[in-house]
């Protein structure tokens, strides 16, 4: 019973409270809505240590493989997948108390939409079939796009949610192609049995292609360039609770996708490209990182600047996952928690001043947050988080992903993660003297347009609610210390190193075999001097862009390529769809070109 | 003949991608995101397609006659239910960009960017 | 980016996508030779182990039920946010849509039109459920009979006033309805956990080969879709069209 709690009960949950909007009170509803997404919270932790030797496979309708040939639907449930299902009903209870003020006259729809939400993140990181994982997205997507929408009232908040919306549906259409791909080749659609059906050997264009649009379909949803664009409109439009579950985990989802594709399915047949697959995917995401940082420092705001962190962030991400070693995905699965946990804390903050203050912008709130001590503190704290400071979860992911690229032969992670980590918390850091200490110039030449944001609390802007001020405190705090629990990065090592153990995978899934034990060993030096590093550049580069506002030669050296970014990302959604073409083609070619 | 319909769908599939980019009307836009469905309907049922095959119903005819893959029909019938309420969705997106920035024409729409 | 630069950029895009998928599908079999274990497999086993004769819906409701319930959730999410967008706004007054052009007359329906439609509603509802129920038999199942039943309102709406046509149909009534169905298919889940052991195990019995109580649970869960499907559509229905006429405060 327990694999499907996770997703049956928000399901359920998100039905009973839809019925029963008119009758039951909001608080009513958010009370069921917390108890459920605390029991799913308590289920994935539970599968988390169940799961921790063994995958759990659990076959829906009792519809059991057949002659090897698997039949019904699985789940396939291990520790990093239950983790991720963990992280998600986490975000969404501090999303829950957060909105507490929120929403004068939503009715219980939202907690509704919410449910859903999680019921599909659950489901998506504990399915192993293809076509379920397809449909969660699809789920997912959904409540994702009414819930960016959400405030009808506010002009930029439809059109946001609808790049949104049209972006990620045409990703779900190259995903089914993909599907339709390698079901022509393997007629199967669970993962462990594609990865037994796939030829090993040279392989043909047909199943290239079909595994590039599956997994840059998934890359659509976590916002790798060039597909990014739709999240920085997403994110600087939707309401601040929805803004955390977007950037704390849902475009972490995409890249677990990207993981449990390949290593359930297309790790037999592509094992001996890992090389070339390594060139390509960590150099995507160095890209992502580099531009996710320029584009963050250039905006004014603040929601805005902290969705390009976020693309930021996901790039370095992609980068652990992309070096191929179980070392680069544990390092990904922690700097993705710590990264959600900063992130929620710092959308929190925006929250926040959002309430109290009736807007965003950098320039509008300068020095009007003076004397918000509580709050500065957590913005202080969730910018050096960002940085990677020492025992902060993102250090430690920092650390492993380091260490994998030092056994890959690329030395010089490092200083990607120092650079992305450096500009973004400079980024927010910056922002923070701004508004809360009211250093910097009130007019600074104009980086990016300007944006209005509409308040999306009622009553009471003359005090910060414990509701609102303590998820955001209480996820900085966790997102500092997560490097320091205590056998952390064994744990998740081991787990990773399971999770790419593919032919034990598909042993487990279709003969019911069980896993043999660990492979390999962790061996990740500490690299504090790194994270410090990283977090001095971040206070540097704020101070020097505090204390020289006016005076901005480097902005005019760079004015034009600053130019050519912000018209770059036009909120014009034909733009957008081009270059997602551009990059799925691109990729593609590349793919086949080079991997033949 | 025999291509026929992969070359269908991959057409659908363009001509689908050259409306959304370059429309002009939003509600022309969500459409054209139709067509790109289409195509991978196209794709999938011509899949699941075998020639001299009847379709899987056996309520006349002997259960072991060979059929034509049912699985992705399946696949499909679901999905085109689903993805009307999600066109749904976007047209409502649609009405409300109308109600609040007067215009469906995406080139005139000037409410984010940067 | 202008118009002529972003056609350009799509060109070569485009161009970069069609030579994927010319080498993507050039390896494909011939249409109609594509292999299928997965689509054998399940042909074989549809009638005898569960005495449906539509293998599609055994495949929907039976060995893939996980899949349509979140299928389901996706159409039950996707109405919630299609009710959820259309909200009025506290800056809309109420009542000053009109179902009209300003200026224009609206012409009569047409006696035609009223008569033939009040003739077929009682068809669709009737063929909506005869579609529902014999998912297991003929082609069928409750998507699709739930889409049939959500176009009977339409028809009361061609041939009634709205003002009757939003009494005979009240919004609440749809919407717990499709809630219900939705709950439906989950709870239809439970009662295989609980009576079974795993989440949706068929526990029902099986009823005759071809009837509409083959296939155990695939009845019930017909039932429940065929709700959901026609009650979220109609719901979906309802929303726009309160979005155009004149409506009273419920």
């Amino acid at each position: 019973m327990l694999p499907v709690l996770p997703v049956a009960l928000p399901l359920l949950t998100a039905a009973v409270l839809a019925a029963l909007s008119k009758v039951i009170s909001e608080r009513l509803s958010q009370l069921i809505a917390i108890a459920s997404t605390l029991t799913v919270l308590a289920a994935n932790l539970y599968l988390l240590k169940l799961s921790s030797s063994q995958p759990i496979v659990y076959w829906f309708g009792n519809w059991r493989p057949r002659h090897g040939l698997a039949l019904g639907i699985s789940f396939v449930i291990d520790p990093i997948g239950a983790g991720l299902g963990a992280f998600a009903a986490l975000l969404t209870v501090a999303a829950f108390l957060f909105s507490s003020e929120y929403f004068d006259s939503v009715g219980n729809h939202f907690h509704a939409l919410m449910l859903a939400f999680l019921g599909s993140l659950c489901g998506f990181s504990l399915t192993g079939d293809l076509f379920n994982l397809f449909v969660f997205f699809e789920l997912m997507s959904a409540a994702g796009f009414a819930l960016c929408g959400y405030k009808t009232d506010d002009p930029g908040s439809v059109q946001g949610a609808l790049n949104f919306a049209v972006t990620n549906t045409i990703a779900a259409y190259f995903v089914l192609t993909g599907i339709g791909l390698i079901y022509s080749r393997t007629s199967a659609l669970n993962l462990a049995q594609i990865g037994r059906s796939l030829p090993s050997g040279p392989l043909d264009a047909l199943v290239l292609v079909g595994f590039v649009f599956l997994v840059c379909g998934y890359l659509v949803k976590a916002a790798i360039v060039p597909f990014h664009f739709w999240l920085a409109d997403a994110h600087a439009v939707a309401p601040t609770p929805v803004c955390v579950m977007f950037s704390g985990v849902m475009v972490s989802m995409g890249l677990f996708a990207l993981a449990r594709i390949y290593w359930s399915a297309f790790d037999p047949s592509l094992h001996s490209h890992v090389p070339a697959l390594r060139v390509l995917f960590v150099g995507a995401g160095v890209i992502t990182a580099f531009v996710g940082a320029f584009m963050c420092y250039i905006q004014r705001n603040l929601k805005r600047l902290l969705a390009f962190s976020t693309i930021s962030h996901i790039g370095l991400m992609l980068i652990g996952i992309g070096l191929f070693s179980p070392e680069g995905l544990a390092g990904t699965a922690i700097y993705s928690i710590g990264h959600g946990l900063v992130k929620g804390s710092l959308f929190f903050v925006a929250g926040i001043l959002l309430h109290r203050f009736k807007g965003i912008d950098e320039q509008d709130l300068h020095g009007k947050a003076a004397g918000q001590w509580a709050t500065g503190i957590v913005l202080l704290l969730g910018s050096i988080g960002l940085a990677g400071i020492p025992f902060s979860g993102l250090a430690t992911g920092h650390d492993m992903i380091a260490a994998a690229g030092h056994e890959a032969g690329m030395n010089w992670l490092s200083w990607v993660f120092v650079f992305a980590g450096a500009v973004t918390s400079a980024a927010v850091l910056r922002t923070g003297g701004h508004i809360f200490l009211g250093w910097g110039s009130a007019k600074e030449q104009n980086q990016a347009p300007k944006h209005e944001e509409k308040p999306e609390t009622k009553a009471g802007h003359g005090r910060t609610p414990a509701t609102m001020f303590l998820p955001a405190a209480g996820l900085a705090v966790a997102g500092l210390s997560l490097g320091a629990l205590p056998y952390i990065q064994q744990t998740t090592f081991a787990a990773a190193d399971r999770f790419e153990n593919s032919h034990a995978y598909i042993a487990r899934v279709l003969d019911a075999a069980p896993f043999p034990t660990l492979r390999n060993e962790s061996a990740s030096p500490d690299e504090w001097p790194m994270g410090l590093l990283t977090a001095f550049a971040g206070l540097a580069i704020a101070a020097a862009d505090l204390a020289t506002s006016g005076k901005r030669t480097i902005s005019a050296i760079l004015a034009a390529p600053i130019d050519l970014l912000h018209r770059l990302h036009s909120g014009h959604i034909g733009d957008y769809v081009t270059f997602l073409v551009l990059g799925m083609g691109s990729f593609a070619l590349v793919f086949v070109y080079c991997l033949r | 003949m025999n291509y026929l319909p992969y070359a269908v769908a991959a057409w659908l599939f363009l001509i689908g991608l050259y409306g959304v980019v370059s429309s002009r009307h939003l509600i022309h836009l969500i459409i054209c995101v139709g067509v790109i469905q289409s195509s991978s309907y196209v794709l999938l049922l011509s899949i699941g397609y075998k020639t001299g095959r009847v379709a899987p119903i056996f309520s006349d005819i002997p259960a072991s006659t060979p059929a034509v893959d049912p699985v992705m029909q399946a696949l499909m019938l679901t999905d085109i239910v689903v993805e009307v309420t999600v066109m749904a969705l976007l047209l409502g997106l649609a009405v409300q960009i109308h109600k609040r920035h007067g215009t469906l024409n995406p080139d005139r729409l000037t409410g984010i960017s940067g | 980016m202008t118009r002529a630069v972003r056609r350009i950029l799509f060109l070569v895009a485009g161009a970069t996508l069609a030579w994927t998928f010319f080498l993507a599908y050039s390896p494909m079999p011939p249409l109609g030779s594509v292999q299928s274990r997965y689509g054998d497999a399940v042909n074989a086993i549809t009638v005898p182990e569960r005495h449906i004769t539509d293998a599609v819906t055994a495949v929907n409701f039976d060995i893939r039920g996980f899949d349509t319930l979140g299928e389901e959730f996706i159409l039950f999410t996707s109405v919630l946010g299609t009710v959820l967008l259309m909200r009025r706004q506290k800056d809309e007054p109420a009542g000053d849509h009109e179902d009209k052009a300003p200026g224009r007359v609206i012409p009569r329906v047409s006696d035609a039109i009223r008569v033939t439609s009040l003739a077929l509603v009682p068809v669709t509802i009737l063929f909506g459920l005869y579609i529902v129920t014999h998912g297991q038999v003929s082609p069928g199942g409750g998507f699709q009979g739930g889409v049939i039943l959500a176009s009977a309102p339409v028809l009361v709406y061609l041939c009634a006033e709205y003002k009757e046509f939003r009494s005979l149909l009240p919004l609440r009534l749809v919407a717990v309805a499709e809630c219900i169905g939705a709950a439906a298919y989950i709870l239809v889940g439970g009662l295989g956990l609980v009576l079974g052991g795993i989440f949706l195990q068929n526990v029902l019995p099986l009823g005759q080969n071809g009837s509409i109580t083959g296939g155990g649970i695939v009845a019930l869960i017909d039932l429940g879709v065929g709700m959901e499907v026609g009650g979220g559509l109609s719901l979906a229905l309802l929303v726009y069209l309160e979005e155009l006429v004149e409506e009273k405060e419920e």
